[in-house]
């Protein structure tokens, strides 16, 4: 980019007037004329066979338009839940998934019958008329149990509840460095499952023209290609007869990546009635159908040196897939690939263990593998710091990758593009006041008061991705990203991206990187997102911290596609060689001779006229997709500092510091958001939130928002942020990922803060989430 | 009913919240509803000037009351109120689903405490919940409001003194330094 005056700027959001003022889009907002409103009757058992479904009360009841069961979906909807093999190549039993259930039930919540009447209170009203007969089937909850041989099934026709059982790298590859060790450390680490709580729960509204024979969509998503893709397969319709619009996406957190049941009931409903057809989620329909998040457990194994130096681990993760895979389950295993961190190890060996179970099924969710991976491998080397009683920095310190090992191959053969953990370290720790902090640390020690300092020193890679990784994963479909770029006659550019927006501010970031690029006002350029029949053929969504990485350089590709014609033309007009032809500040002009001059505006004007040079089309547009040649790897250093209430076991985060980078930066401000509602969302899984099922029946606990616990501002610490700046190699923007950095961060830097204040008790580990009474429960155990 | 300075009949049906007869029968969707039981605060609405939680009242019992909604705010479609300004400059919203609910708060926070303390900061938005923010930035964009409110109110001692006069509001300054497009 020749002049940088946008990028890099604090701009102020060009999507805020509207989202302010009430004049946003969100789902619940769209309605069309004629409407029927649907109503899902759900399975209120965990397992079960269903016996009979009775409906003749609901069909009679005022408003009623009909009562649907799965018998009606046979011949309207084919195929079953789409699975991705994303980290696991071979599953072992991926059960068949009709999106409403017939003859069993395998999680509270999943659908088994529909209402469709003229209000949305009727079709409620009627919903709950239906008798349905349940014969109840035990639920299937404890993952180890559930791997016992002779266990009950989370599906009676499955073989076992083993969905994967796959082996990245053989233990016996370890076995050497655990000889050479003089110390080795175990320990259990558990993911609380989490419910992603957008804020706009689900939705869908459906429009299927008979005569026309076209489907539109509106649905509040990450993904809407995707779901085209998915929904026009099961409708057996082509891709071209359906439209999917995905307005003001009220956030998703990955909870709208993959489609669900709805997303295909509803259009076939529209077509069934040959009207529209709307549903709204409740939000206890959302916490419990929408997909969780985490839900793991890892058994896990250091060996280290007696002088800090880390040799080898060994790591076992259980993964809770749910009833049924998720689109993108399998994703989650990446947390293996990332269990090294950011760390030198002679040896990782791992294994990854689906299991299905009577619970909803779990899907990325903010970080996906990433945050479980950063979270198992720092709370490792803090208790290998522990047994060695080392200072936690010096640990780190000894086993960072250092920068000159860039790019670095890791132990699973993934290349780590770039880094200096040391020096956003030690930044980290002159902002949190590290030295002064232990000192204080000790003070309150003598009080009988328990002060903690967490450190992560996290490391990520996102921005999916790479062809080659990511077509095998998805089965057949790479994760690049495209973008069309258009200039009008006037020049006005309007600027098409297959990615999408859930609150991360692409229509200000994105068209900031545009306008530098083509030297016009801001205003000049206009992004649009979110609706299939708009832009390039196909778009990949917005997830993995992909968005900027990916869809923002195919974005500056076709910007320097149209500059190239440009230029042609320019030299057309300037009667000279296109390689003497300069573009800067928003004008071309003949090197040599800025003063004769034509803006761009100009040039875009000529485009569309007469006397084009010898095979040029009019015009000026320009469509690229951008296949990045690897992942980024953002990192960062994250310190939080936290004490215990030795009465209430109650944790109070007194501070809480994060230098991240993210390579160079197009907005500070929206960055720093992304960071304190990332860091928040993890504080949030630390301290407070997880899903509770009874695990004697599968009835969940947590369906509302009074009972699962998302924080109010009163909970939050007070942030100190910064940054260390490492362009990416990978892509020319020198970019990456920012989305998730926060939530991947920052759960461990709180528990290794909790752990850090008990170790005077004896406490090495502490799991989530560290309730009050979790915690005063483990140290009264303690003092005993 | 009035709302946002409207009068309005009352919806027929008896059982008719608040939140659904603003949204559904008087096309207002900009009150959202994020729980619909009284948890989250999206579908905040002022009640005679007070904030309530309107997915927790019927619409007949907001009979005889004036209402006002975010639509209500920024009436001309053009210039923000200041609280709405407030959020814009410090980045106090990201996906926008909660942000009526919360400016709808904080205008009813800064009625009642025109220069509030951090305390009463978070006392006066703790039942709004935001996913996107980690609250970080709604914190400021509320102490900025007091001071974009300050010369507007008759206290004279406002909070700060950037911002303090209202020729200045669309310009940058303090935590809104930057360019608004």
């Amino acid at each position: 980019m020749a002049v940088s005056q946008l990028v890099g700027a604090k701009i102020h959001r060009r999507e805020d007037p509207r989202l302010i003022t009430g004049h946003g889009h969100y789902i619940d907002d769209f309605t069309r004329q004629g409407t029927a409103y649907a109503a899902f009757v759900r399975s209120p058992v965990a397992h079960a066979r269903v016996k009979s479904i009775d409906v003749t009360d609901a069909s009679k009841a005022p408003g009623v338009v009909g009562v649907y069961t799965a018998r009606d979906f046979k011949g309207q909807l084919a195929g079953t839940h789409p699975a991705a093999p994303a980290f696991v190549a071979e599953k072992k039993y991926v059960p068949e998934r009709f999106p409403i259930a017939e003859k069993e039930v395998t999680y509270q919540g999943e659908i088994v019958a529909v209402v469709l009447a003229e209000s949305k209170g009727q079709a409620a009203d009627a919903a709950n008329m239906i008798q349905v007969d349940y014969d109840e089937l035990p639920a299937v909850m404890d993952l180890e149990k559930a791997l016992a041989k002779g266990a009950p099934k989370a599906h009676e026709a499955g073989p076992d509840n083993v969905c994967w059982d796959f082996t990245y790298t053989p233990l016996d590859l370890t076995e050497a460095a655990f000889k050479e060790a003089d110390v080795v450390v175990k320990e259990r680490i558990l993911q609380n499952r989490l419910a992603p709580v957008p804020m706009e729960p689900r939705g869908v509204l459906a429009d299927y023209e008979g005569f026309d024979k076209k489907l539109t969509m509106w649905l509040s998503s990450q993904n809407p290609h995707f779901i085209r893709l998915f929904v026009s397969g099961a409708l057996g319709l082509k891709e071209s007869q359906v439209r999917v619009i995905s307005p003001d996406v009220g956030g998703g957190f990955g909870s709208k990546i993959s489609p669900y049941p709805e997303d295909y009931l509803v259009p076939a409903l529209s077509r069934m009635i040959a009207r529209p057809v709307k549903w709204i989620e409740t939000r206890t329909e959302s916490i419990q159908n929408a997909t969780h998040g985490r839900g793991q457990f890892y058994d896990c194994e250091v060996a280290a040196k007696k002088d800090g130096t880390l040799l080898a681990m060994r790591v076992v993760q259980y993964v809770d897939v749910g009833a049924y895979h998720g689109t993108f389950g399998a994703f989650q295993p990446v947390a293996c690939l990332m269990a090294g961190g950011g760390y030198k190890w002679k040896g990782i060996s791992a294994r990854t263990i689906g299991v299905l179970t009577n619970r909803v099924p779990t899907d990325p969710y903010r970080g996906a593998g990433r945050p479980e991976a950063t979270h198992l491998v720092e709370r490792m080397v803090d208790l290998v710091a522990l047994e060695l009683k080392m200072d936690p920095v010096d640990i780190r310190k000894k086993n960072f990758i250092q920068p000159q090992d860039f790019p670095f191959t890791q132990n699973f053969g993934l290349v780590v593009d770039s880094g200096d953990y040391e020096k956003s370290l030690d930044k980290a720790l002159q902002l949190a006041g590290y030295a002064e902090l232990r000192k204080k640390q000790a003070d309150l020690r003598k009080q009988g008061r328990y002060l903690g300092i967490g450190l992560s020193t996290w490391i990520e890679l996102c921005g999916f991705g790479p062809s080659a990784a990511t077509a095998p994963a998805t089965g057949g479909i790479a994760l690049v990203e495209s973008a069309q770029v258009r200039v009008t006659p006037t020049g006005a550019v309007i600027v098409y991206t297959g990615t999408h927006s859930h609150g991360q501010g692409h229509e200000t970031t994105f068209s900031q990187i545009v306008a530098d690029q083509l030297g016009v006002p801001l205003d000049s350029v206009e992004l649009r997102h979110g609706d299939t029949a708009e832009g390039t053929s196909f778009g990949y969504g917005t997830y993995g911290s992909r968005s900027l990485a990916v869809g923002g350089v195919a974005i500056s590709k076709a910007v320097g596609k149209v500059i190239d014609k440009g230029k042609k033309l320019a030299a057309h007009i300037f009667e000279a060689a296109e390689e003497d032809v300069v573009f800067e500040h928003g004008s071309f002009h003949v090197k040599g001779s800025p003063d004769k001059s034509k803006a761009f505006g100009e040039v875009a004007f000529a485009s569309y006229g007469m006397g084009l040079p010898e095979g040029m089309e009019q015009g000026l547009e320009a469509v690229a997709y951008f296949d990045p040649p690897n992942l980024v790897w953002p990192f960062g250093a994250h310190v939080a500092v936290v004490e215990i209430d030795a009465e209430t076991g109650s944790a109070k985060l007194e501070k809480y510091v994060a230098v991240d980078d993210c390579g160079n930066i197009i907005n500070p401000m929206i960055v720093d958001g992304q960071i304190h509602g990332g860091v928040v969302q993890a504080i949030a899984q630390a301290l407070y939130e997880e899903v509770v099922y009874d695990e004697s029946n599968g009835q969940l606990k947590t369906g509302t928002m009074i009972d699962y616990l998302v924080p109010s501002a009163g909970e939050i610490p007070p942030f100190i942020l910064d940054k260390t700046i490492t362009p990416s190699p990978t892509n020319d923007l020198g970019v990456k990922g920012i989305g998730e950095a926060g939530t991947i961060a920052a759960s461990v830097a709180v528990i290794n803060a909790i752990c850090d204040a008990l170790s005077p008790l004896g406490i090495k580990h502490v799991d989530m989430p560290a309730t009050p009474d979790k915690l005063w429960h483990m140290m009264k155990e303690a003092r005993k | 009913m009035k709302v946002n300075g409207f009068a309005h009949p009352a919806p027929s049906d008896p059982r008719r919240l608040l939140s659904d007869h603003l949204r559904h029968d008087l096309g207002l969707t900009g009150t959202h509803v994020g729980c619909e039981h009284g948890v989250c605060g999206c579908c905040t609405v002022l009640l005679d000037g007070a904030p309530v939680r309107s997915c927790l009242m019927l619409a007949v019992q907001a009979e005889g009351h004036d209402v006002t909604t975010i639509e209500g705010l920024a009436p001309g479609g053009s210039q923000l109120h200041p609280v709405q300004q407030a959020f814009h400059e410090c980045h106090g919203l990201q996906c926008g689903f909660c942000t009526p609910g919360f400016v709808m708060s904080v205008v009813g926070l800064l009625a009642q405490h025109p220069h509030p303390t951090e305390e009463q900061v978070d006392e006066g938005i703790a039942g709004n919940l935001c996913r996107c923010t980690g609250y970080a930035s709604i914190r400021r964009a509320v102490t900025r409001a007091a001071v974009l409110l300050a010369p507007l109110t008759p206290d004279p001692s406002p909070l700060g003194g950037e911002g303090a006069n209202p020729a200045d509001r669309s310009s940058s300054g303090g935590e809104g330094a930057g360019t608004s497009p």
